[in-house]
């Protein structure tokens, strides 16, 4: 009770942003094209925050996140942690390393087969150099829900189980005292067993050790599990964004109201054709509106925004904590 | 008449270090045009019972028990006739779609292979049947002519999907179809195989370890737990009122969006799965259970009724329906 009380608590309040990226581009080049796979982003993640990026493969969300983490650099726009911009030169980006730590989707294919549990999570100290390894290795594992860590200390991953080896993998980010977690789909490859106590495991890191997260995920009942505030991203922008019970019980974008009516138990599905465009072919107007239901239904076009759809672009969203949507129809409908 | 049935089927991996029982006596019934769900974690021995189906396991596995498929044993059946059974009669689905194309050929002429094979079509009229499976799985007719490597992972599985159809099975089994893509192709695929199970009165076993995909689906559910069926009823009442503990756990893993009770709580079940060489004495389950009793270390609980057409092996589940 008072888990959910304190983080209903932390939500209301405003936090400073400890991780932020402003108006953030990030290009590829794509068969000789321009893919423009992060295309305007302002997102701020506060201190002992979860923030859960959701969108369809494609869309940008890793890109959106290894940019965060310093290992993609942006075409523009910046990536600023604590305050200030992100030095790309190789001692910043180290230190801005330990800060920041990225939790991978697959334990089996992050962690090498032949190093024991105590390398895996003594390699992050050691990189930096870190005093009394054997008491830090100890501790992360203790808190990543390894006890007693030392009974795990010698053994290799092939004998540990999916949920234990991601564990591992956690407790190796742990390691380095980290301010934020970044976790790529971090229980996707793990049983529906397991997957809840991985996901009470990152709630309890920010109880207790005050870690804020960004959680990469396409799977909307994680949001609800785990985040304070969900941001959706669709080809390259967020589309809507906003505090977790508000954007997932009444979804203004249609491009969340589209993923949410494809959740098993919802009445009445819309789902859309075809795969997610190109970002190396990004729509003119609104970037969703080909796909758009609400578009094709005829209700924009009754509204009277149907024309805007097609050829207006929308501005990018701020990095704002409360409820919004890039949408010229919800714009008008309310 | 059932389509399929398993008696007391069981699946027994030899290995150096001893043996590895996978598949602990399952007995199952699936009628024609039914679409039947099985869940479980890896380990549960799920993917293990639907490769039995087709006998497609390694040669270490020793099956015991009998499957009926139409009324012939899958398990003495001859070699020659195992073959005509595959695809023709009953065909698989794997997870994973990019595995189980090959790479290097079209996918108009891997959809038309087993067409082929087994003398179903001429060459002209597996070319023309390509296309009618193409546009049931809703790709065009011209995608016959791609490379897999052209494809998303939503259109290879529904190229899988039409290798699978192609030669008309009765039993369709498809092993996580689902589990590597994105929510919104995970729908469209979903529909498309609700569709064929409901237009062409094709049967169906569905495998994954999200129970609400399965109930979403499926007519009934089946559990498995440590190589045993630990739940056995209508898809609505397992996921919405599971009477096993472990069926419970599966159904909170994934919760409803919107559900005050899971907001900021995810749940999850402690423990491990129990390592198949070394299962626990008693209820298989009991150490991971959160309401187990004293006797649950000792006594090993069979499949008791829970309800119409419902059974769970719990000890809970016994006590209550026993007493009435």
């Amino acid at each position: 009770m008072t888990e959910t009380q304190a983080a209903a608590e932390a939500v209301s309040t405003a936090r400073p942003s400890l991780l932020e990226a402003r108006d953030l581009h990030v290009e590829f080049a794509s068969r000789g094209r321009r893919a423009r796979a992060v295309d305007g982003v302002n997102l701020a993640i506060g201190e002992g925050e979860i923030v859960a990026l959701v969108g369809e493969s494609g869309c940008g969300k890793t890109t959106l996140a290894r940019t965060l983490l310093g290992l993609e650099r942006p075409t523009s726009g910046e990536v600023r942690y604590d305050g200030a911009a992100l030095d790309y030169g190789s001692r910043a980006l180290k230190a801005y390393r330990r800060q920041v730590q990225l939790v991978l989707q697959d334990p089996t294919g992050s962690l090498n087969p032949r190093h024991t549990v105590y390398e895996a999570v003594a390699e992050g100290p050691r990189i930096h150099g870190l005093p009394d390894e054997r008491e830090v290795v100890t501790e992360a594992l203790s808190r990543a829900g390894l006890r007693p860590p030392d009974r795990f200390f010698l053994r290799y991953p092939h004998e540990l189980s999916g949920g234990q080896r991601q564990r591992v993998v956690i407790a190796g980010a742990l390691a380095l005292n980290p301010k934020v977690l970044v976790a790529d789909e971090p229980v996707a490859s793990l049983d529906a067993s397991v997957r809840g106590e991985i996901l009470a495991l990152l709630l309890r890191l920010r109880e207790e050790l005050g870690l804020s997260a960004l959680v990469v995920t396409h799977d909307l009942g994680l949001a609800w599990n785990i985040a304070d505030r969900v941001a959706v991203m669709y080809l390259g922008r967020i589309v809507e964004s906003g505090p977790v019970e508000q954007v997932l019980t009444a979804p203004r974008h249609p491009y969340t109201q589209a993923l949410m009516s494809v959740l098993p138990e919802s009445p009445e599905r819309v789902v859309l054709t075809g795969e997610p465009p190109d970002p190396t072919r990004i729509p003119g107007g609104c970037r969703f509106h080909a796909r758009c239901q609400v578009l094709a239904s005829g209700k924009a076009a009754e509204a009277g925004v149907d024309g805007k759809c097609r050829s207006e672009l929308l501005d990018v969203l701020p990095a704002v904590p409360g409820a919004q949507a890039a949408c010229h129809y919800a714009e008008v409908a309310g | 008449m059932s389509l399929l049935e398993l008696d007391d089927l069981s699946v027994t991996y030899r290995i150096a270090s001893g043996e590895v029982p996978a598949v602990r006596g399952v007995s199952l019934t699936l009628d024609s045009g039914a679409a039947l769900g099985v869940a479980g974690e890896s380990g549960s021995g799920k993917s293990t019972l639907a490769m039995a189906l087709l006998r497609l396991l390694p040669r270490d596995a020793r099956v015991g028990g009998r499957i009926l498929l139409d009324g012939e044993d899958v398990i003495t059946m001859k070699w020659g006739r195992m073959r005509a059974v595959r695809w023709a009669e009953a065909s698989i689905v794997f997870q994973g779609a990019q595995h189980g194309l090959n790479p290097v050929r079209r996918i108009g002429d891997q959809i038309a292979e087993p067409l082929l094979v087994h003398g179903l079509a001429k060459p002209d009229a597996a070319r023309r049947r390509v296309a009618e499976l193409l546009d049931q799985v809703g790709l065009p007719a011209w995608r016959a002519r791609s490379y897999p490597h052209e494809l998303s992972g939503g259109q290879r599985q529904r190229v899988m999907i039409a290798m699978a159809l192609g030669c008309k099975p009765r039993l369709i089994i498809a092993d996580e179809p689902t589990t590597a893509l994105d929510v919104m192709v995970q729908a469209q695929v979903l529909t498309l195989i609700k569709e064929l199970v409901a237009e062409q009165g094709i049967s169906l076993i569905m495998i994954s370890h999200d129970l609400s995909v399965l109930s979403d689906v499926c007519d009934r559910l089946a559990v498995m737990y440590a190589g045993r069926l630990v739940e056995h009823g209508p898809s609505a009442e397992v996921f919405h009122d599971a009477r096993h503990p472990y069926s419970r756990a599966l159904a909170a893993a994934f919760p409803t969006v919107g559900d005050p009770v899971s907001r900021l709580a995810p749940k999850g079940l402690g423990g491990d799965p129990p390592d198949p060489m070394r299962l626990p004495g008693g209820c298989s389950f009991h150490p991971r259970c959160p309401v187990a009793l004293d006797e649950c270390a000792t006594l090993d609980v069979e499949l008791w009724p829970a309800g119409e057409h419902h059974s769970a092996a719990c000890v809970h589940v016994k006590e209550r329906e026993g007493a009435q």
